[in-house]
C-alpha cells in the first residue's frame, strides 16, 4: 500500500520542511493552490510512489517564499498560483512576473486582486 | 565562448500540433539555454468546477485533451469516487483498464507517426497512423466515439461490451502486433532513424528524478515510476511491470514507448481474459464531501487529479497536473548542449501536449 498523505504546516516552516523531503530523496510533484479564507496552499512530494503533500493556508497579502531553489521544477507551479490566484510568490528561479498565461482576465480566481 | 544569439522557436513551429515558445540562447549551432513561454491556449477548465455539477464535470474533463481523453474521464471519476469512498463494480474497473491501454496503443502509435513526420519520414509517419486508426475503429465500437467517448461516469461507466466484442478485439490486436513489429523495427534498426535520436538529449536517471521527469520520459532514464504500480483499477489484478530504458537519450524514449504498445496489448488480453460479469455501474445518491489526491498512469505519464468536495453539488476546486506540464523542466535541460537541428525532434521526444498543459 502506498502512502498518499495531507500534512499540515504553518507557512514559516515551508523551506525548512521542503529541504527536509530534499534531503529524504522526494521530488515535487505537483502544487495546487486553493481560494479559501486566504489561500489553501498544498505541495505534494513523491517518493518511490509514496506521495506526501504539505498544506498551509495563508492571508490574501501574505508573501509566500519560492521553493524553486530547493527543487527547481517548482518554478512553473508557482508561476501557474501567481497567475491564477495573485498570490504573492517571491525568489523564484524563473519570474514570469504574471505573464505565464496570456489571460483575458488578471488572476481569475481573485479578481478583486 | 562564441557570440551568443537568441532565437525564437515557435509558437507556430512544422513540427508543433500546438503552441509552445521557447527562446533558445545559442553559441554558434549549440542550445546553451532554453526558456519556456507557454499559456497561449489557457482555457480555465478548473475554473468551470464553479459552474459545473460534479456529474457534469466529467465531460469537461475529457476535453482537456483529445488524445488522452478517456482517462482524464477516468481519473476525474476516480478522485470524486475515491474522495466519496464509492466502490464501483469489478466488470467496470476492467473496461476502464481496457479502454485505457487502449488508449495507451493509439496515443504511441500516434506519437511515432509525428516522429518520423518530425524528421521526414513520411511513408512511416502515413504507416503508424494507419495502424492507429484500427484503434480507434475499436473506440468506435465499443464506446461510440474515437475521439471523446463520454463513456466513464461517476459510479462507473456507461456502456458494457459484450464479451464476444471484446474476444474480436483481442482478433484485431493480435492481428495487429505483426504489422506493428514491422513499423516499429523500422524505429528501432533503421541507421537514419538512429541517427536523429541515439545520443541526442541525454537525461541522467539522477536528472529525471530531480527534475520531475514523468512517464516514457523518465523510464528512458532508468527511472521505475509508473502508476500502474499503484493497483488502481484493474492493474492490482495484471501482472504488470514498468518498462524502462537506460541511456536517457531520445532513442531510449522511443523504445520505451515501442515496448510499452506491446505491453498494453499484453495487459488488454489479460483483461480480457479474467474480466468478470456483472454491473458496469452503481448509482450515485450522495454528494462530495472529502477531497482526494488520485495518481493515474497516461500514456505521456502520471497525471494528478485533485478534487474537493464540500457537500454541494458543485466542487470547490478541481486540480489537474499534466504529464506534460512535469516534463518541461526536463526538455529544458535535454535541450542544453544540443544542436539547434535537433530542438523540433528533442521537442516531440517528451510527447508535448499543450492543450493538457495549460487545460
Amino acid at each position: 500500500m502506498y502512502e498518499n498523505s495531507i500534512i499540515g504546516i504553518e507557512p514559516a516552516n515551508l523551506m525548512k520542511e521542503a529541504q527536509k523531503l530534499k534531503d529524504e530523496g522526494y521530488r515535487i510533484v505537483q502544487i495546487c493552490a486553493n481560494k479559501v479564507n486566504g489561500f489553501e496552499l498544498s505541495y505534494s512530494f513523491d517518493r518511490e510512489h509514496d506521495m506526501k503533500t504539505l498544506r498551509m493556508i495563508i492571508a490574501e497579502e501574505d508573501e509566500v517564499m519560492s521553493i524553486s531553489h530547493i527543487f527547481f521544477p517548482a518554478f512553473l507551479y508557482e508561476n501557474e498560483m501567481k497567475d491564477l490566484f495573485g498570490i504573492k510568490i517571491t525568489n523564484l528561479v524563473l519570474d514570469f512576473n504574471g505573464n505565464l498565461y496570456k489571460l483575458a482576465q488578471k488572476t481569475p480566481w481573485n479578481p478583486q486582486n | 565562448m562564441g557570440k551568443r544569439t537568441i532565437i525564437p522557436f515557435g509558437p507556430q513551429h512544422p513540427v508543433l500540433p500546438e503552441p509552445i515558445h521557447l527562446d533558445l540562447v545559442m553559441e554558434d549551432e549549440v542550445v546553451v539555454e532554453a526558456i519556456p513561454s507557454i499559456g497561449f491556449i489557457h482555457r480555465g477548465l478548473e475554473k468551470l468546477v464553479e459552474i459545473k455539477e460534479f456529474t457534469e464535470y466529467v465531460y469537461v474533463a475529457e476535453r482537456i485533451c483529445g488524445i488522452c481523453s478517456f482517462m482524464h474521464g477516468m481519473g476525474y471519476c476516480q478522485s470524486v469516487e475515491h474522495g466519496m469512498n464509492l466502490t464501483i463494480p469489478r466488470r467496470a474497473e476492467y473496461l476502464r483498464t481496457i479502454w485505457a491501454e487502449l488508449s495507451r496503443v493509439h496515443s504511441h502509435l500516434l506519437w511515432l507517426g509525428l516522429l518520423a513526420d518530425g524528421f521526414g519520414f513520411e511513408s512511416l509517419f502515413m504507416h503508424s497512423w494507419r495502424l492507429r486508426e484500427k484503434i480507434l475503429d475499436i473506440f468506435e465500437a465499443t464506446t461510440g466515439g474515437r475521439v471523446i467517448f463520454s463513456v466513464c461516469k461517476i459510479g462507473g461507466v456507461r456502456r458494457d461490451v459484450s464479451n464476444e466484442t471484446l474476444q474480436s478485439i483481442i482478433k484485431t490486436l493480435v492481428d495487429m502486433e505483426a504489422e506493428v513489429k514491422e513499423l516499429t523495427d523500422v524505429f528501432i534498426n533503421d541507421y537514419t532513424v538512429k541517427s536523429r535520436t541515439v545520443g541526442v538529449g541525454v537525461m541522467s536517471l539522477q536528472e529525471a528524478h530531480d527534475l520531475g521527469a514523468v512517464g516514457p520520459m523518465g523510464r528512458a532514464s532508468g527511472l521505475v515510476q509508473d502508476m500502474r504500480l499503484l493497483g488502481y483499477a484493474a492493474y492490482d489484478d495484471l501482472d504488470f511491470a514498468p518498462i524502462v530504458e537506460t541511456a536517457g537519450d531520445s532513442y531510449a524514449r522511443t523504445v520505451v514507448r515501442i515496448r510499452e504498445i506491446f505491453q498494453s496489448i499484453d495487459l488488454i488480453k489479460q483483461a480480457v481474459a479474467k474480466i468478470p460479469d456483472g454491473e458496469v455501474s452503481v448509482p450515485v445518491k450522495d454528494v462530495p464531501r472529502a477531497e482526494c489526491f488520485e495518481r493515474l498512469e497516461q500514456p505521456r505519464g502520471e497525471v494528478i487529479y485533485y478534487t474537493k468536495g464540500i457537500g454541494t453539488k458543485f466542487l470547490e476546486r478541481v486540480r489537474v497536473r499534466t504529464p506534460t506540464f512535469a516534463n518541461i523542466p526536463p526538455l529544458l535541460h535535454c535541450l542544453k548542449g544540443c544542436d539547434l537541428a535537433d530542438v523540433p525532434i528533442l521537442i516531440l521526444t517528451i510527447d508535448p501536449c499543450i492543450s493538457c498543459t495549460e487545460r
